[in-house]
């Protein structure tokens, strides 16, 4: 059963605890000076970004069918069956595609240091396989931030927007976007302004299926140009030998006579 | 001996000097310290100039060698040598430069063990490291020639048309597969340049610019090295240029016509001037130019308009890789001096080496061209074979 967190903006009030789980998790400093960084960087996976009396947590969304392992050239990220898009960094060269396809921009990287890694919120995939919850859920005193089975957190966020539909905007983002999220979102105001693509931007289709449109047609189209070439090369190069056939003979006829 | 200081000579030792400066900071301080690449733009010039403006600019050798030995046309086989030359050159330096972008180069090897088949930049990777063996291939019939090694040769050249027909297959996926890098990036490219033809556009700018290239450097190693511009072989590049420049530029016409932007593009907007200005390079001047039949059969039309053209798909290739992001990323990109340094230094290196080879090799020695098949097999007829057909 994949697993998946939601987050409900308007349950959340700010203490920024997750953040600080989060680091203690991944082993991240922390402290007030980072606490202040309202930015997601190589040391902070998560950030709770405040507007006013609003809030909005930004993480790794862990599409269903990630951009970012999609493109990896040699497969450092990958979806688990539990929910987490995970990075192997023992095959990681270093090219940051990642970074450049992610829709919302979550891989970072460490770019001052000589033998960097990308890093991301990974999802506490060790807890997660464990049977247990993210760090972050664990410790969000609200409820804010939840974690469960990716149907059954559907089916709740439902719930609360069928109850309070005057709470929220009639959207839980991550259901349909790029194809599903195993991080859903509740709010009560548009999420663009938090750096998160709008939906209608996004679109329900999987990332990954931009690019392998075109990437199915190259086992046909291989055999097919390489057939067209040696034709080519074929036929120019026999015009020549009938050439030169048409020359012998006549110097033949010519001899004779 | 004695080495006279020129003002070209100074220029490259200058050039170097920063350059390896730059290559230290690399290597000490990592990509941070010598870039203005940041989390906001994961991919500078060394993407966008010295990897997909380098794979373009090396096209040449594919479009040349498949006019000479698969199309059979005999007048182009003086430039093969130095196109395979510049491609071999141009497709190492990107792998050079590839040395500086990639953040752990010391396992750009991972490539060949921990395979993703649903990766663009596999397939990119896969077919530059495949093709630059092929060029090797191709190349080294130049160095088998220079130094009598007959065996060899005779093997490669065995091999050459197998090669060849490789060497395409590869450029066409590859070269395309540099514009599919992009697609995946629907909601950051720029409209302007995101569109599902990406991969097609990437491709016949390729070729073009691929004849442009080989029009350059025939006329500039002809001032350079002092051997004769072969005239009648660049006006035939030239018109080939100038059909496809008109597909490419029909089809670009098509594309923003049919996504409805028409109206948009001509909007003074940032990413307008900069499309103005690729537009203006790429396809407007060299079009215009080469309209005239005086400035097809002219060298310094021909120069002109290849110059033009050069700038102008180095410019949408920046526009693709740089210019599109910038909206979305709400941040200016600019390389910082030591970032462009290494890659000033990558093609202050490209022309030398290109110098060198020129130099030392048989690459502009018509002598050495093993004559084609027909022409010599006349030669080799007796002279009453002429006969019949010159009378008749």
């Amino acid at each position: 059963m994949s697993k998946a967190i939601l987050y409900d903006a308007t349950q959340c009030i700010g203490c920024k605890q997750c953040e600080g789980a989060c680091a203690q998790q991944n082993e991240l400093p922390y402290d007030d000076k980072v606490a202040a960084e309202s930015i997601q960087s190589e040391h902070k996976y998560t950030v709770v970004l405040a507007n006013d009396d609003k809030f909005m947590r930004r993480l790794c969304m862990h599409c269903n069918e990630p951009a970012c392992a999609s493109v990896c050239p040699v497969g450092a990220m990958h979806k688990t069956a539990e929910g987490p898009v995970v990075y192997e960094v023992y095959k990681c060269i270093g090219c940051r595609y990642c970074m450049v396809a992610c829709a919302f921009s979550q891989p970072k990287y460490e770019w001052g240091k000589l033998n960097p890694r990308v890093r991301k919120c990974i999802m506490c995939p060790d807890r997660v396989k464990a049977g247990r919850q993210t760090a972050c859920t664990e410790i969000c005193p609200t409820g804010a931030t939840k974690f469960g089975d990716r149907d059954a957190l559907i089916a709740e966020a439902k719930d609360r927007l069928r109850q309070n539909p005057d709470n929220y905007i009639p959207h839980i983002y991550g259901l349909n976007e790029v194809g599903g999220t195993s991080v859903l979102i509740l709010s009560s105001v548009a999420l663009e302004p938090y750096g998160l693509p709008a939906p209608a931007k996004l679109g329900t289709e999987p990332m990954p299926d931009y690019t392998f449109r075109v990437l199915k047609l190259i086992p046909d189209f291989v055999p097919l140009w390489a057939l067209v070439l040696g034709g080519v090369y074929w036929i120019t190069h026999r015009r020549v030998e009938v050439a030169l056939a048409e020359v012998s003979h006549g110097s033949e006829q010519g001899g004779s006579k | 001996m004695k080495t006279k200081l020129t003002f070209w000579r100074a220029v490259f030792c200058l050039i170097m000097a920063m350059g390896l400066y730059s290559v230290f900071v690399r290597y000490y301080y990592g990509i941070g310290a010598v870039s203005n690449m940041s989390d906001k733009f994961p991919w500078g010039i060394w993407i966008g100039f010295d990897v997909l403006c380098g794979v373009m600019l090396a096209a040449g050798a594919f479009i040349v060698t498949g006019a000479v030995y698969l199309l059979n046309i005999e007048r182009l086989h003086s430039i093969a040598r130095p196109a395979v030359l510049t491609a071999f050159l141009g497709y190492v330096l990107v792998i050079v430069g590839l040395m500086f972008d990639l953040g752990r180069p010391w396992f750009i090897w991972h490539q060949l063990i921990y395979m993703n088949p649903h990766s663009v930049m596999f397939e990119v990777g896969f077919c530059v490291m495949f093709y630059t063996t092929v060029l090797l291939f191709e190349f080294s019939t130049t160095v088998l020639e220079r130094f009598n090694l007959t065996k060899p040769l005779k093997i490669v050249k065995a091999c050459l048309i197998p090669l060849v027909i490789l060497g395409i297959l590869l450029s066409t996926l590859h070269q395309s597969s540099l514009g599919t890098l992009y697609l995946i990036m629907p909601t950051k490219l720029h409209p302007f340049w995101y569109t599902p033809a990406l991969p097609f556009f990437f491709f016949i700018s390729a070729v073009a610019v691929g004849l442009a290239m080989t029009i350059f450097e025939s006329s500039l190693s002809s001032r350079a090295f002092g051997h004769q511009l072969e005239l009648p072989v660049i006006v035939e590049l030239g018109g080939a240029l100038y059909v496809t420049l008109w597909v490419y530029a029909l089809l670009r016409f098509e594309d923003y016509l049919h996504r409805g932007l028409l109206g948009k593009i001509l909007h003074p907007s940032y990413e307008a001037y900069f499309l103005w200005l690729e537009l203006l390079l790429a396809l407007i001047i060299p079009l215009v130019l080469l309209s005239f039949r005086r400035m097809r059969l002219s060298a310094t039309g021909l120069y002109v308009a290849s110059c033009s053209t050069l700038l102008g798909f180095i410019t949408n290739r920046l526009n693709v890789s740089i210019t599109g992001f910038e909206t979305w990323s709400g941040h200016h990109y600019y390389p910082r001096w030591t970032e462009a340094s290494l890659t000033a230094m990558i093609i202050a290196l490209g022309f030398f080496i290109f110098g060198l080879a020129v130099k030392y090799l048989p690459i502009f020695d018509d002598a050495h061209h093993a004559p084609h098949a027909l022409v010599t097999e006349l030669a080799t007829l007796p002279e009453t074979a002429h006969q019949p057909t010159l009378v008749h």
